[in-house]
Order: C-alpha cells, then structure tokens, then sequence
C-alpha cells in the first residue's frame, strides 16, 4: 500500500523564537501520520488569486509526540515562504501542509542503534534534533555524536535543549564550532569542520557509525568526502543539502 | 483536503519571473542558483576507469571508455530544470551527447520499453524508453562551458530536463534495457515513478 499524501489544513498552535532568525512553530494536524525522524513537511501558500508556492521544511520534532509537529524555519531575508511564516503567521493561523515526506535521510532508534554520528550545519541541525529528541524519547543509549558547526554563539539553534539533552547521561556528546567569533573562553572547536576535525570525533565510534550530514552544500561536500577520506564506507553517510537557497 | 478554497491570510508571494512565469511549474519557485542535493557523498571515479554502457535487452551491448565518449558528437542544449525540492532554474546550458545517438550504436531488442540509469555510488533511476529518446535526453559533459563538477554529477550526468531532476542520474555509467519497469532509488522511497513537473508528479499517488 503506497500511502497517500493529501494536503491538510495545520493550525498553528504555538510559535517560539529559537534565535534571532530562527523560530520554531508547532501545526496541530486533523491527519496526523507518525513521520520518521529526518523527514519534511510541503508547505503551500496561496493568496487570495490562488497564486501558490510551496517549499520543503524538516521536522524538528519528535514521532512520539501524536497530532502535531514542529518545523524550524531560517529567516531568508529575500525569502518569499520563510519571510511569510517569520513576519506574518500568528497562533491561531491556519497553513497548507502536506507529509510527512522522504525515506531515505532517516533514522530510527530501533533495538540496537549502531553508533550515531550526526553532522550539522546552521539550520541543517533540524532534521538532526528530530533524530536526537527521538533518540531520547526511544530511551535509546547508543554512542552518539553531534557536531554542531553554527558561526557564533547566539546562532546556535536549540542551544539550551541540547545541554539538557546531554546532560542526561545517555552516551550522547555534542560538540560545537564556532566559525565566526567565539566568546572568550570559548572550549569548542574555531573553525570549519575539516577533515582533522572528523577524524577526532569519528574515529571514536568504530567503524559500524551511522552518519547523516545536514547543512550547506559546501559544508555537506566536504564533511562528507573527509569522512570518506578518513575510511567511513560512503553507504553508511547519508547527506542533505539544507538551507538559504530559496527559502 | 476541504472542498472550500483555502487561502493563506495575508499572504501575497513574491511572484519572481515576470513573463517568464509560464515557464514555471506548478508549487515551483526560480532560483539562478544550482542548489545540490545528493542522498550521499560525492563518488571520484578516475576518468581512466570510466566507461559508459548500454546492455540488457539490446543485440549486443555496446561500452564506452572516457576517450572514446568525449569524441562522441556533443550538442548544446539550454533547458529549463526543475527539482522536487521545488526550484526551477531556467535556460540551464550544457553540452552531452543525446541518447538518440548513443542509442544508434546498439540495436534494440522489440521488447526493450523501460530504462534503469546507473551511478557511481550505486544510485538509480528509471524511465520509460519513450521519456529518453527523440531529443529528450542527453548525457551532459559541461555545464555552463566548464566540465561538470563532481557536486553536480560529473564527470557525466544523464540530463532528463522534463522530468524532475533526480531522473537526471548524476554520475552515471550506464542505462540497462528493460522489458518491466523497476523503481529506483527515489521511486522506491516515496517519489512518483514518472516525476512530470507540469502534473506536480512529485511523490507517491500524486
């Protein structure tokens, strides 16, 4: 049975600030269909001629929670969606969605979870955080590692869920690097995620790790040939490409 | 969904393209970019390793190395490209060899009627023969005068420039004949098996 996937009317139950240019928005959905962690949701808008335009957004939920599910959207300054659900959506509204969507780039936790390597870049985190709140929801304790590339401190997404979630003491580590500025007394890593840098934090895992690598294309291109590089067997890397272009 | 029309408050759209807008499909949005979306790393296969086969349901099958393929007759062609992600790139130029010339140098058994295009990396794709042949599709060598980056399917990619572009196999190595059509990697996991951008073909039962 190929599943269908009609398009539904969301409400928009809550809208929370996770940066400057990021907000999260829960859509209360009248079909809900559990996703799997890693996937998205279409978006439509259509105006009042019935101009449309629609555009892809990740969960960053996790499939336990039943009936809704949350999108993080980046603020694209020329973008024509995200500008719409940043500046003019309130609590109350209504969107056009559809999903959830995509089969590839997901993971589940599963019985006995092989060694969890997730690579992130700016607002690529989302479909990871979906993985990792899953993860947690799961009760999952497989050794896990995200590397978080964001350029300062105040553009990391989630940053405070994340301490929480490491801090529960389940075999997960986050690390951080802060491309652009970094506050004094800054631990974690100051510079691009490069091929010395994955060679650190994925030679711990062994060589059974699972990967998955969201961010920009460049930073997407090159995680990924290093991991290569550094001998992970390209079948067990999944990328996808997430971020300004468009928007 | 409701049978009432559902209009999204406030919204009013950026409505990019002018009169360029009926070249737009449906849900799409134009970008001058060329976003790169890959399940997977970037295969690197030695251009003296290459080849580019044609077997299955054809008398004999017929492979060619990179030497051999670049002398193959080049066209250029400037296509409009759509991705499901929902970006439409218009007046794409590259330069390949169709597969109508490709498809000269073996002769078809009468049963052949689908095709399943293979990567590098282990990706595939498949197509009616009909959706290939008579100008339709081409193997791209360049992309905007330059050899086509790795990022984007190089050495060479099969350009499908009707269909959404995860039917146009990045770093393809061959296309195998068949009698019955075969889901590939993205039909397989929840992407319409034609993928026409004019009908929104975007995923399962669409």
């Amino acid at each position: 049975m190929k599943p269908t996937l009609d398009w539904q009317i969301a409400s928009i139950t809550n809208i929370r600030p996770e940066t400057v240019k990021v907000k999260s928005f829960t859509l209360t959905l009248p079909a809900w269909t559990r996703h799997r962690a890693g996937q998205h949701y279409d978006v439509r808008l259509t105006a009042e001629d019935s101009y449309q335009t629609q555009r892809s957004y990740s969960i960053a939920s996790e499939p336990e929670r039943e009936g809704e599910v949350d999108i993080t959207v980046e603020r694209i300054n020329d973008g024509e969606v995200s500008t719409y659900l940043h500046d003019v959506l309130v609590p109350g509204d209504y969107i056009e969605v559809r999903g959830p969507i995509g089969g590839y780039f997901v993971w589940e936790a599963g019985l006995l979870p092989a060694p969890l390597l997730l690579i992130a870049g700016g607002s690529g985190v989302v479909p990871l955080m979906s993985m990792l709140r899953h993860r947690a929801a799961a009760g999952a304790r497989n050794a896990t590692v995200l590397l978080y590339s964001s350029r300062n401190l105040e553009d990391i997404i989630y940053v405070n869920e994340l301490e929480k979630l490491r801090s529960a003491n389940n075999g997960l580590q986050i690390l951080h690097t802060l491309t652009r500025s970094q506050p004094p007394g800054w631990k974690g890593y100051a510079r691009r995620i490069d091929e010395e840098m994955l060679r650190e934090v994925a030679s711990p895992l062994g060589e059974a790790v699972q990967v998955f690598i969201c961010g920009p294309t460049l930073m997407v291109e090159s995680a990924a040939n290093a991991l290569v590089k550094v001998g992970i067997d390209p079948d067990q890397i999944r990328t996808e490409r997430f971020g300004p272009t468009g928007g | 969904m409701s049978e009432e029309r559902f209009v999204s408050r406030g919204f009013v759209g950026k409505r990019r393209g002018g009169e360029k807008k009926d070249r737009i499909p449906p849900g799409q949005y134009l970008t001058n970019d060329f976003p790169v979306l890959s399940a997977g790393p970037t295969p690197y296969t030695p251009l003296d390793r290459w080849t580019f086969t044609i077997d299955g349901l054809v008398k004999e099958k017929v492979a060619w190395s990179w030497q051999e393929f670049i002398k193959l007759p080049m066209q250029s062609y400037v296509v409009d490209i759509s991705c499901v992600t929902k970006w439409t790139h218009l007046d794409m130029k590259w330069e390949g060899v169709s597969l109508d010339a490709l498809l000269e140098h073996v002769e078809l058994d009468r049963k052949a009627m689908f095709v399943t295009a293979y990567s590098d990396g282990g990706y595939t794709t498949n197509l009616p023969l009909t959706d290939i042949i008579n100008g339709q599709s081409f193997i791209a060598l360049k992309y905007d005068d330059k050899p086509l980056a790795p990022e984007h399917g190089g050495p060479a990619r099969m350009v499908v420039p009707h269909l959404y572009f995860w039917k146009s196999a990045k770093w393809v190595r061959g296309i195998h004949l068949m009698e019955k059509d075969k889901p590939g990697f993205w039909e397989t996991a929840g992407y319409h098996n034609h993928a026409d951008p004019w009908k929104e073909q975007r995923y399962w039962n669409d």
